[in-house]
């Protein structure tokens, strides 16, 4: 099993959740954060006074799959989420040790 | 003394709005500071309106209007202590209102000035010192200005210095008062480096709105009557927010590139504290000019502390200091009797005018910065003026109060 990270432009949320669940990926974690990369962020003026603001808001998805199934996720977050522009995000995965539903109790691929 | 119907029920009404302007203030003011610190500040506006709201019966309001001591013009007697005595006409003034109401129109003006000062010492003032403060400072400083300036035996009223509604009384007074406290007490921690925006701009413009609106009753109210001079006063108030407004957003849009709400609102606010004098004594010409002059003027204006290294958080001297120096000497240019009072420069009656206007603001901004400050330090040095900084970095909502004011999320425990 691994756990796929993303943290993508928020308008692109409705897109790939659309993409994962289109084949049959279900069981994503969303979460509001903020980050750059290369993309720069804003001003903002108050009173004549500037802020550069560099902090940009970003949405991380998190989901966890079987091995099998990696990237193809990947590969849908990327088709669904690109925007050719920068900021557009990334992608880690990671090793995941255990899973667990915790209705049933099941445990590893099929707690997924 | 005979009670007209119409007039009370307009002053009535006016005294509500007037009232509002301090919570609209709190919610103008509190969409300017971050949030952990918006409590603090809406709590010291309610606090004004509080403290105030019992000084004035009690004391104040015979200080200011009461009989004159000795008849030197400058402070009234304990005659109408408590509301002692409070029939028939104030002295110097014949009313078609009740006695009471005017005192309690007058209260609404008391209690909004020293809430005005808590825009400069925004995020640091300890909150039992701010209470102490506010109500000696309506002793020592808001009494004797509301004699000097609105009571007819007050010796710069009898000069010829006009004040329809509190340009000095209330914006210079208090735009200076917050220079002192603000200087007194010290910068924020990390001003001017560390970005302080306004957590809730929505707010500001909220605020603004509720000033806008009882700003109504602050100037057409004065007239009090409700005739021909309030509905000039009126219009007046009206015409020169709208200028201020126009002339602040050009200034921004010239000067940062963009036009802001917060500048819009501090625009409208502008103009509103330069017609304050003003409105009863100008024509629709003049509150335009009045109007455009407050809101480029001051639009450049808060850009002077940083200049002095003042932190005076929310504009306080820029805004009201600024605005209602801008507000009070115009009128002896725009001044003109076919509205009120006497004519100004523009209207063929010479520099007359003009030269009590300044004396007036010179003289009230003298005074009330060197008590201000005078009363700030002794609070300072004794008891404390400002909250220790621990408290400044966590915040005064949950240090000084131990509230939150947003519990947006759902999480983190006990259903909160």
């Amino acid at each position: 099993m691994k756990l796929i990270v993303a943290v993508i432009k928020p308008f692109k949320l409705d897109a790939v959740k659309d993409a994962l669940t289109e084949v049959g990926l279900h069981g994503i974690t969303v979460s509001e954060v903020q980050g750059f990369g290369r993309q720069k962020g804003h001003t903002e003026v108050y009173r004549g006074a500037e802020y550069q603001v560099d902090f940009i808001p970003k949405v991380r998805i998190e989901l966890v799959v079987p091995d099998d199934r990696v990237a193809e996720a990947t590969d849908k977050i990327v088709e669904a989420a690109r925007t050719d522009k920068i900021g557009d995000g990334k992608i880690w995965v990671l090793p995941v040790e255990e899973a667990i539903r915790i209705r049933t109790g099941e445990r590893g691929d099929d707690a997924l | 003394m005979h009670i007209n119907t119409g007039d009370t029920a307009w002053i009535l009404a006016s005294t509500a709005l007037v009232l509002l302007m301090t919570p609209g203030l709190a919610l103008f003011y509190g969409g300017m500071v971050r949030a952990k610190n918006v409590l603090g500040m809406i709590m010291q506006n309610f606090a004004a309106i509080g403290v105030v709201s019992l000084v004035w019966v009690w004391v104040t309001y015979s200080l200011a209007f009461g009989p004159d001591w000795g008849g030197h013009g400058l402070i009234g007697t304990f005659h109408f202590f408590g509301l002692a005595n409070i029939e028939g006409n104030p002295p110097g003034y014949s009313l078609t209102i009740p006695h009471v109401l005017f005192m309690a129109f007058q209260m609404m003006f008391a209690i909004i000035t020293p809430a005005l000062i808590t825009g400069a010492s925004a995020d640091r003032l300890k909150f039992g010192a701010f209470i102490l403060f506010i109500t000696v400072w309506s002793v020592i400083v808001y009494a004797p200005v509301a004699h000097w300036v609105f009571d007819p035996n007050g010796w710069l009223f009898k000069r010829g210095a006009e004040d329809f509604a509190g340009g000095t009384v209330v914006h210079i007074n208090a735009g200076v008062a917050g220079l002192a406290v603000a200087l007194v007490v010290g910068r924020r921690k990390g001003w001017p480096k560390k970005a302080m925006p306004p957590h809730n701009v929505p707010m500001i413009l909220l605020g603004a709105g509720l000033l806008w609106f009882g700003w109504f009753g602050f100037n057409a109210g004065s007239a009090l009557g409700a005739n021909l001079l309030a509905s000039n006063a009126f219009v007046n108030t009206n015409t020169a927010a709208a200028a201020a407004m126009l002339s602040w957003l050009l200034v921004e849009k010239l000067r940062d590139g963009k036009p802001t709400t917060l500048g819009a609102a501090s625009g409208a606010v502008a103009g509103l504290v330069a017609i304050t004098p003003a409105c009863g004594y100008v024509n629709v010409v003049g509150a335009t000019l009045i109007g455009l002059a407050a809101g480029a003027l001051c639009a450049l204006a808060v850009r002077l502390k940083y200049l002095v290294k003042l932190d005076d958080a929310l504009d306080v001297g820029g805004v009201h200091f600024i605005g209602g120096v801008v507000g009070a000497l115009l009128i002896g240019f725009l001044g003109t009797k076919a509205i009120g009072g006497v004519n100004g420069v523009f209207h063929g009656g010479g520099f007359g005018l003009l030269g009590e206007q300044a004396l007036a603001v010179t003289v009230v901004a003298a005074y009330s910065f060197i008590v201000s400050w005078l009363l700030a330090m002794a609070i300072h040095k004794t008891i404390g003026f400002r909250i220790s900084e621990e408290q400044e970095e966590e915040g005064m909502d949950t240090t000084l109060h131990a509230e939150t004011a947003y519990e947006f999320s759902p999480s983190f425990g006990s259903g909160r």
